[in-house]
């Protein structure tokens, strides 16, 4: 199987870059190979101006990893997980506190609890602490909001932004769509490739599709009548709407309106919109789906 | 006045601190950090504890007790054609060792099966007929030994007191006779004359514990970070390979010697169980044993991805073979020979002759300078092949 | 939903664990056919409720009555009248679809001659035919969770539960994925889902939220929206469960 094809993009000094695309896209074996845990089988990569094979140490030093699991001793307090993986890479809790004071000092009032009896927002916490006790130059988090409540996501991405304008630099993963606003720059990821690298305003600006969302009464039925009306080119629920793009440019809200009506719809809802990351997502995956 | 003495301590420590930063730095902290995580891991989990502590005691108490070669009491049958004072007085001196009690009495060869069959008794002793009148004229006079054979080692055992407490009255009314001197087959138990199992057994329980504590905890401790994805943040920090591998034996060696010294204290205390040969020399094989076992351990936990896996390749590879191959129940010298090579491979063997030679025989190094090296060679085997096997990545 | 008939009753459902209370006294009910969303964030409740729904969790005090029977005394009767699906496991990865199709069917008392009709069905009906012989772990997760949505309604189940169904899908999968639900549902089964996708809670037909323990809004997404003068659930979702903090 081959997890990763062609990879090709650069990440800037103290971006906050986004890695998005769903389960099996192959974030986390290019995590992996960032963070020199894995070999690739062909190309180069480097991490703050090193190797990732020759200078696997130097980069060692230099990065913070997050796995997508929390990795953390279930059987140690809080407190004694910072102070371990602080120690490990050769600096003290205080030396770097002011890094991660935001952040710790949120769970600093349970530091004696053991790992294994904390929420997961806290572990998250608590995970994102260790990964950057040693002050990396970048930081690799690997879903690090994966099954995790939109409440918390949100913190957690307050917490990056506050992170990244320290002047780390961050790699982040996510299968959440709506996320990639969040980050200055993104790449999508499907299947092993990146569908394309750019900012997220530039990605939707560049989308040329029109797009409509419809709703009526039934969305049920809807979804179905769209897709069997003449031209379409995409029916995909969202939220309380459906999105529609139409094939050609022979195109018009009337005409579908009077389609719809015909088919017995009550309280018709067509309007133009503008298309979302996650659109633009599906639109290039279905690209790349037919050109295969 | 305290003074002084606090002087002298702060320079204590300052330099400690100095030798601390000058030949071991921050790789020194590093390993002491690692070291002291290990220890959280063992002592907050019961299992390990157990394992460590509550099945040492339990194993010894176990073995010692009652699951021993040793026979005592063991009932058997008597069936005399001869009823004569010659008879009566070797039953009367059968029943009256430690070892039988005369249940049955019985009165033809047909009885034999059937009581066999209820399993009431372990071996019938037939006396010919006119069995005193021979031995008399003939000084030759015939005794069979029937045994029930369905458990061998108990077979033979039970037939070779009873062999020694007749021969024992044939040297006694043979006394002063001249001429009257019969082939005497002399067999007497060295080492360990009144066989007591536990002597056998103490040596063999302390080999498969320590090869418990040490391989299987280990592999299983390093299995245990691959499979809570604490390994990967291991791997993407700048920890050498060596110092996570010396980290996680170094709390095993600490627990295998004191759990060497629980097992040979309780052997002293509750068997009275000797070492007739020198403490320094068994400490520093114990040493080289538990240092072999820990080797193996992690070359376990580095071909291994899960606890589990780890977990039976520790018992089916090792602790298996040790109980079955390595002398500890049975005689290495009575299999086939197919058996007896593989035997060879097994570290537990070596260390087992080593302790029985030190402990019982008393022996020095001059006698087991081959097995020491034996051992000393496995584990340096081990050692490099686990540096060369281990993953500076996953995959 | 022309239908009135309530497929789940639940009471003043409450479950503690030592002086936790995990679901603190949560009532409601949901329709044949209908969509249920039921939301909340991590620690909520939401997975403590919905193992008492689904029979493996014993209520603490209250009453759940699902498929008209007592969740607390006839669990074994509500778990056979039921289908479950979760993100977290859903068929044996080292079967093949049609092995794990027989095994569920099996497992609910399907004949070999339905089960052999409706998993020829499923396949026929997911495209899965050129597949059908390999093991369930070489599939794309996309194709393995609809897959495992088929099975959990092998049984024709009047109501079916999924927890996360879609968690990590690619978001054109998920969107065929929650139209198998729409079509689900139009034939008259009720579906009870959980999801952290905003955007799914709209789809649903009402969405109850839980926080800490209690079921603090439910309501048509449209309500709902109107009530929290909200643009999206996720708005709404956030106002609720930061209110609290």
């Amino acid at each position: 199987m081959q997890a990763l094809r062609d990879i090709t993009f650069e990440v800037k000094p103290g971006e906050l870059f986004g890695l998005i695309g769903p389960d099996g896209a192959g974030k986390t074996t290019l995590f992996r190979i960032l963070t020199t845990l894995l070999f690739a089988d062909e190309g180069t990569a480097s991490v703050a101006g090193m190797d990732v094979v020759g200078d696997y140490r130097d980069i060692r030093k230099a990065v913070g990893y997050m796995p997508g699991r929390f990795s953390l001793y279930q059987d140690l307090s809080v407190e004694e997980n910072l102070d371990f993986f602080a120690t490990i890479f050769g600096t003290t809790v205080e030396e770097n506190y002011d890094l991660i004071k935001d952040i710790y000092i949120q769970i600093e009032p349970f530091k004696k609890r053991r790992v294994v009896a904390l929420s997961g927002g806290m572990k998250q916490k608590l995970a994102l602490s260790c990964a950057l006790i040693h002050k990396p130059k970048v930081l690799f988090l690997d879903e690090p909001t994966t099954g995790v409540d939109p409440v918390s996501r949100r913190e957690f991405w307050d917490m990056l932004k506050r992170l990244n304008s320290t002047g780390i630099t961050v790699l982040v993963s996510t299968p959440y769509m709506d996320e990639a606003e969040l980050c200055n720059r993104i790449a999508l990821i499907q299947e092993g490739e990146l569908l394309v690298v750019d900012s997220p305003e530039n990605i939707v600006a560049n989308h040329t599709d029109s797009l409509y969302k419809v709703a009526a009464k039934n969305t049920y039925m809807l979804i179905k009548d769209l897709k069997d009306f003449k031209g379409n080119k995409s029916v995909y629920a969202f939220g309380e709407f459906i999105h529609y793009t139409h094939s050609n440019s022979d195109f018009s809200e009337e005409r579908l309106g009077e389609y719809l009506e015909a088919k017995g719809h009550e309280d018709i809802k067509i309007v133009k919109a503008r298309a979302g990351i996650e659109d633009v997502f599906m639109a290039l995956s279905e690209k790349k789906g037919t050109e295969v | 006045m305290l003074r002084p003495w606090m002087r002298c301590s702060k320079n204590w420590r300052a330099m400690w601190n100095n030798f601390k930063s000058k030949f071991l730095g921050t790789n020194f902290k590093r390993f002491m950090g690692f070291v002291k995580k290990e220890f959280y891991h063992i002592f907050r989990d019961k299992r390990s504890m157990f394992i460590l502590f509550g099945m040492p005691i339990a194993q010894i108490l176990l073995f010692g007790f009652a699951i021993t070669n040793e026979i005592k009491n063991v009932n058997i049958g008597i069936l005399d054609k001869s009823k004569d004072s010659e008879t009566i007085h070797i039953t009367n001196r059968i029943s009256s060792s430690p070892y039988f009690k005369i249940k049955n009495i019985v009165s033809s060869e047909q009885q034999i099966e059937a009581i066999f069959k209820k399993g009431q008794v372990k071996a019938v002793l037939v006396f010919e007929k006119d069995f005193g009148k021979n031995l008399k004229s003939t000084n030759l006079a015939n005794v069979q030994i029937i045994s029930d054979a369905t458990d061998p080692n108990t077979a033979n055992t039970v037939t070779n007191y009873i062999q020694s407490i007749l021969q024992d009255y044939q040297r006694e009314i043979n006394l002063g006779i001249p001429g009257r001197e019969p082939i005497e087959v002399r067999s007497r138990m060295f080492y360990n004359p009144e066989l007591k199992g536990v002597f056998n057994f103490l040596p063999g329980v302390m080999t498969v514990i320590l090869m418990l504590v040490s391989a299987m905890m280990t592999s299983i401790s390093i299995a245990r970070e691959k499979e809570q994805g604490t390994m990967e943040v291991l791997l993407v920090s700048p920890l050498k390979p060596l110092q996570v591998i010396i980290g996680k034996v170094f709390p095993y060696i600490f627990l295998s010697i004191i759990n060497a010294i629980v097992i040979l204290l309780l052997g002293f205390v509750v068997f009275g169980m000797p070492v007739q040969g020198s403490y320094f020399l068994l400490a520093l094989e114990t040493v080289l044993f538990i240092l072999c076992a820990l080797s193996l351990g992690i070359l376990i936990s580095i071909i291994s991805k899960t606890q589990q896996t780890a977990m039976m390749i520790s018992l089916m590879g090792l602790m298996l073979p040790i109980i079955l191959l390595s002398g500890f129940i049975f005689p290495v010298s009575s299999m086939p020979w197919p058996l007896q090579a593989i035997s060879n491979i097994i570290p537990a063997k070596w260390y087992n002759l080593i302790l029985k030679g030190v402990m019982i025989k008393g022996v020095g190094l001059r006698f087991l300078w081959k097995e020491t090296l034996i051992l000393l060679g496995m584990t340096v085997f081990f050692i490099v092949l686990s540096i060369k096997k281990y993953k500076i990545r996953l995959e | 939903m022309k239908e009135t008939e309530k497929v789940i009753v639940v009471n003043d459902l409450t479950k503690k664990f030592g002086s936790f209370t995990a679901v603190d006294q949560i009532s409601f009910e949901t329709r044949k056919g209908e969509i249920f969303g039921f939301l909340g964030a991590n620690g909520a409740g939401k997975t403590t409720a919905m193992k008492m729904l689904i029979g493996i969790s014993k209520p603490t005090s209250g009453e759940a009555i699902v498929n008209g029977f007592d969740v607390k005394t006839q669990p074994e009767k509500v778990k056979k009248t039921i289908g479950y699906m979760s993100q977290k496991f859903s068929m044996y990865d080292d079967l093949n679809i049609m092995e794990n199709i027989t095994f569920f069917g099996g497992i609910y008392g399907l004949s070999r001659k339905e089960i052999k009709e409706r998993g020829e069905a499923v396949i026929e009906k997911l495209g899965l035919r050129e597949v059908a012989k390999k093991q369930v772990g070489s599939l794309p997760l996309g194709w393995k969770q609809k897959l495992a949505f088929s099975v959990a309604l092998l049984h024709e189940p009047k109501v079916v539960f999924l927890d996360e169904p879609t968690g990590g899908v690619d978001p054109i999968t998920r969107r065929q994925f929650w139209e198998m639900i729409y079509a689900e549902a139009d034939k008259g089964t009720t579906i009870f889902v959980t999801t952290h996708y905003m955007d799914e809670a709209e789809y649903c037909n009402r969405v109850s939220i839980m926080v800490e323990g209690k079921i603090e809004a439910l309501d048509s997404p449209k309500n709902l929206k109107k009530q929290f003068d909200a643009s999206s659930m996720d708005e709404v979702f956030q106002k609720l469960a930061r209110n609290v903090e």
